[in-house]
């Protein structure tokens, strides 16, 4: 039998003997150190309570003052067939963080249930939550059997409600075993209950698996580091699975660069290298070309790649405090690889009482729901079923983990995958930003309320998660367009210039709104002439008399009474558009409607990435 | 290719000794000079391939068993460590020591030695060779274990940390205590330090029926009855002893809570 302790932890709700039942097996185990349940004696008689197997684990002055565990803790003991590392979790809800904590690296687990409460919330949470963190192997300890009289009736009536529970989360529990912690029957000894043929605990968990080591799995090694410490560079990280050889040829997801690997690193005492290793192993490698190679990336075989998408569809227990809503933007930790990414959708929210889903529009504490999250990079991941490691996540807001989950698949697949490419085209930039950038050139008299709507507009975009920007007199008059007056040359070099600002920036990306009068015509199509598909006319359509009856700056007045020369609608002309691609008539309406017009028509041409998509 | 358990181990905590050199900014590695952060030493050796990218510490208190210091200096100079010697010297001035009280001379000449350190040098994280077997508190600790500005501990409301995603981000004036071997029992270190070759004090090995098992300060680490003369028997003693590591600590007695409180307030 391996030699490597098998990882179990205890579950269940608060209060049901999680920790007495870890204090009784360490004690039946004679894993205790001499003196510990004198010691223990000897505080309990000082608190005039009596003695508490508890506290071998709830160490903390806190927790033994509060007579519930705060914080997950572990200790190793032997079975006398094999060695354990025993993983006792909180069962309070506030403390459901430091049950993930010691769960997450369990391979099974042992869930308590009180045999005279019977199963209770925490009880179902959290053998949802083992489900999701991906255990299978579930052994039912019935504990506290003693106060109920080690009833049959009873006990069998607490095993047929959670063998219930389980099953509708596709969970056969190993064995339901009757206990009583504080006595220590069938924890290690058969005990009372004649009726029960069944395992002890020790039996139980002598009978679990352990977790085979995922080396027959595509190899997958997310780079944690690149050192430069001698004249060697070498690649450090570790194999989440599958196997490394010299000679192999490695893709690097995303990037899609390639290389072979010419050394296996180590240091033993001195330098010297291997020929191959394997899941599990930090390694450190260099390859037989100078490619660029930065933490984060993936490295894997050519004929098994990870799947590629900026948009997953994912499982998350959120443990923030303030609820997750739609439009979030979260920090993502993949591996070793961080994302910028964004809460597309919640698309259901599960209640863990009855296993019913919700459509929610938040995910509060401690729930957990199905939700889609949209990425600007693309992210390199396996199906959870596929590849767990490469599968899993955790999610951070500020400074700290607000949540985890596991990747069910990505989401709208087909649109996802884009050609890794070394080049970053237009059509990638628009597959990251989640829309095409442009130019959406608002044109119209002063006082239209061009710029009013801009900016109104670039906020509304922005809030969505666009990139956008507004282009207007104020911030292209100061600098670059300084040198410029208001004659008609200088009107038409002035636009001239901010058409050419504009697509550049269209071309990075971007969706670029800009609020000019542009009274001429030729002005206008000039600057669509530079990248016709990108430029979108919308004719802000304000009659004269209107936008002198606003007159916001006072400027018509003054035109009026000739202060101001060539002065568009008064003093020099302004020639509509044509055939603008939008004519948006302002008249009657809210700067709120005119922006909602604005947003559904750019959300139809700019935010629709299907052509995008099937060029790619 | 198969791995056993001390290979789990030692990959683990080369991760984790890898994450906090990328992770971190300024980082720096405590070296009691006892056999845990030897091994501990040696890991990050075996994860840097032979470089130790980063200051290695030492909060001299004074009250050292002397073959202690002189193993420090050895080894440095042998393995070429960017050793930093640090120490209380206010406290010492005022003669500090375990007269005053085992948990107050523990935090003037320890706590705020190691404080002192940080503070002057600026580290982000410091990497230190605890286990989760040594002590009940320790057994709740975190790898990547966030310190606020005092440098103490909020045992009440850790992070959540799993799937090896450890705490990385944290606010300005904070900084981390990053446990490497929290996974490692005191056999474990042992056994490893066998397969290895590792060196540590001769003050692990029994003479006259009676060797250390924990080396502290002088004042407050007993010896135990103990005929273990090399590194294989003390493997074969710990197999079977139940007899806990610490026993010999005497810091750790003053009160129940003793030992929660010094770490509290920023000790090891």
């Amino acid at each position: 039998m391996s030699n490597t302790p098998l990882k179990i932890v205890v579950v269940g709700h608060v209060d049901h003997g999680k920790s007495t039942l870890v204090g009784r097996v360490l004690h039946e185990t004679g894993a205790l150190p001499e003196g510990k349940v004198e010691a223990l004696r000897e505080v309990c008689d000082k608190r005039g309570m009596p003695f508490e197997w508890a506290f071998v684990m709830d160490a903390l002055q806190a927790e033994r003052d509060q007579g519930i565990t705060i914080d997950t803790s572990q200790l190793y003991f032997h079975t006398g067939e094999r060695p354990v590392l025993i993983i006792d979790a909180p069962g309070h809800k506030e403390f459901l963080k430091n049950m993930i904590t010691g769960a997450a690296s369990a391979e099974a687990a042992v869930l308590v249930i009180d045999a005279h409460e019977g199963v209770q919330e925490q009880s179902r949470r959290h053998g949802y939550l083992l489900h999701l963190l991906g255990l299978t192997q579930i052994a039912v300890a019935v504990n506290k059997m003693d106060l109920v009289n080690w009833d049959e009736a009873r006990f069998k009536e607490v095993e047929a409600e959670i063998r219930a529970y389980l099953a509708g989360i596709g969970v056969i529990p190993t064995h339901v075993i009757p206990v009583s912690a504080r006595s220590g029957e069938f924890v290690r000894e058969k005990g009372q209950a004649g009726w029960y043929k069944g395992p002890t605990v020790i039996e139980a968990l002598n009978g679990f698996n352990g977790a085979a080591q995922a080396t027959d799995q595509a190899l997958r090694l997310p780079v944690q580091d690149v050192y430069k410490f001698d004249q060697r560079r070498i690649i450090a990280g570790r194999i989440e699975s599958g196997r490394l050889k010299v000679g192999d040829r490695l893709v690097f997801s995303p990037s899609g660069k390639s290389a072979r690997v010419a050394t296996i690193e180590d240091w033993a005492g001195e330098h010297v290298t291997t020929l191959a290793s394997a899941a599990g192993r930090s390694v450190g490698f260099t390859l037989d070309e100078p490619i660029f190679v930065e933490r984060g990336q993936v490295a894997h075989l050519a004929d098994n790649s990870p799947v590629l998408a900026h948009e997953i569809r994912a499982r998350v227990f959120w443990l923030g405090r303030e609820p997750l809503v739609k439009g979030d933007r979260l920090k993502l930790k993949l591996a070793t690889a961080e994302y910028s990414v964004e809460v597309a959708a919640i698309e259901r929210v599960v209640d863990v009482a009855d296993l019913a889903s919700h459509e929610a529009e938040v995910v509060q504490k401690n729930a957990v729901a199905e939700v889609v999250l949209r990425s600007r990079a693309a992210i390199a991941f396996d199906a959870f079923g596929a590849n767990a490691r490469l599968g899993r996540f955790v999610l951070v807001h500020g400074f700290d983990i607000v949540g985890g989950g596991i990747i069910a698949e990505a989401a709208a697949a087909s649109r996802n995958i884009y050609a890794v490419d070394h080049k970053v085209t237009v059509d990638t930039r628009a597959v990251a930003n989640g829309h095409k950038g442009g130019v959406v050139w608002l044109t119209g008299l002063s006082g239209a309320g061009k710029s009013t709507i801009a900016m109104e507009l670039e906020r509304r975009l922005f809030q969505k998660g666009w990139q956008a920007s507004v282009l207007d007199g104020d911030n292209v008059r100061h600098g670059l367009c300084s040198d410029l007056g208001f004659s008609p040359d200088d009107r038409a070099e002035n636009i001239r210039r901010v058409g050419e600002v504009a697509h550049l920036m269209a071309k990075a990306g971007l969706l670029v709104v800009t609020a000019f009068i542009s009274p001429y015509r030729t002005d206008r199509d000039r600057v669509r002439a530079i990248d016709p598909d990108a430029f979108h006319e919308v004719y802000v359509a304000t009659d004269l008399n209107e936008c002198e009856r606003r007159d916001p700056k006072g400027l018509y007045k003054k035109a009026r009474k000739g202060e101001i020369p060539e002065f568009t609608g008064i003093s020099a002309p302004y020639e509509p558009p044509a055939e603008p691609e939008l004519h948006l008539d302002t008249t009657g309406k809210s700067i709120d409607e005119s922006v909602a017009e604005l947003v559904a028509y750019i959300e139809a041409r700019f935010g629709n990435l299907a052509l995008v998509q099937a060029s790619a | 290719m198969t791995m056993n358990h001390l290979d789990q181990l030692e990959a683990q905590s080369i991760y984790i000794l890898r994450e906090a050199f990328n992770r971190l900014d300024k980082i720096a590695m405590l070296w009691s000079i006892g056999k845990d952060s030897n091994v501990m030493l040696w890991l990050a050796r075996k994860a840097f391939f032979g470089h130790v990218p980063f200051p290695v510490l030492h909060v001299d208190t004074h009250h050292k068993i002397p073959e202690m210091i002189e193993f420090r200096d050895r080894v440095a100079k042998e393995w070429n460590l960017p050793l930093i010697v640090g120490e209380n010297r206010a406290a010492l001035d005022a003669g500090m020591g375990p007269h005053q009280g085992r948990v107050n001379c523990c935090t003037a000449l320890k706590t705020e030695g190691l404080k002192a350190l940080l503070a002057q040098h600026g580290y982000t994280g410091v990497i230190a060779g605890i286990r989760r077997d040594e002590e009940g508190t320790r057994a709740k600790e975190r790898v990547f274990s966030p310190r606020n500005a005092q440098a103490e501990w909020d045992v009440r409301d850790q992070p959540p940390e799993f799937w090896d995603q450890f705490k990385t981000d944290f606010a300005p004036g904070t900084s981390l205590r990053i446990h490497p071997l929290l996974a490692w029992t005191e056999l474990d270190v042992w056994r490893y330090i066998a397969r290895e070759n590792i060196p540590v004090v001769d003050l692990y090995f029994a003479k006259d029926g009676k060797r250390y098992r924990s080396l502290g300060c002088a004042p407050c680490t007993g010896s135990v009855a103990s005929t273990a003369s090399n590194v294989e028997e003390i493997i074969e003693e710990l197999e079977t002893t139940r007899i806990s590591e610490r026993s010999g600590r005497a810091q750790d007695k003053e009160s129940e809570d003793a030992f929660e409180r010094l770490r509290a307030g920023g000790y090891m």
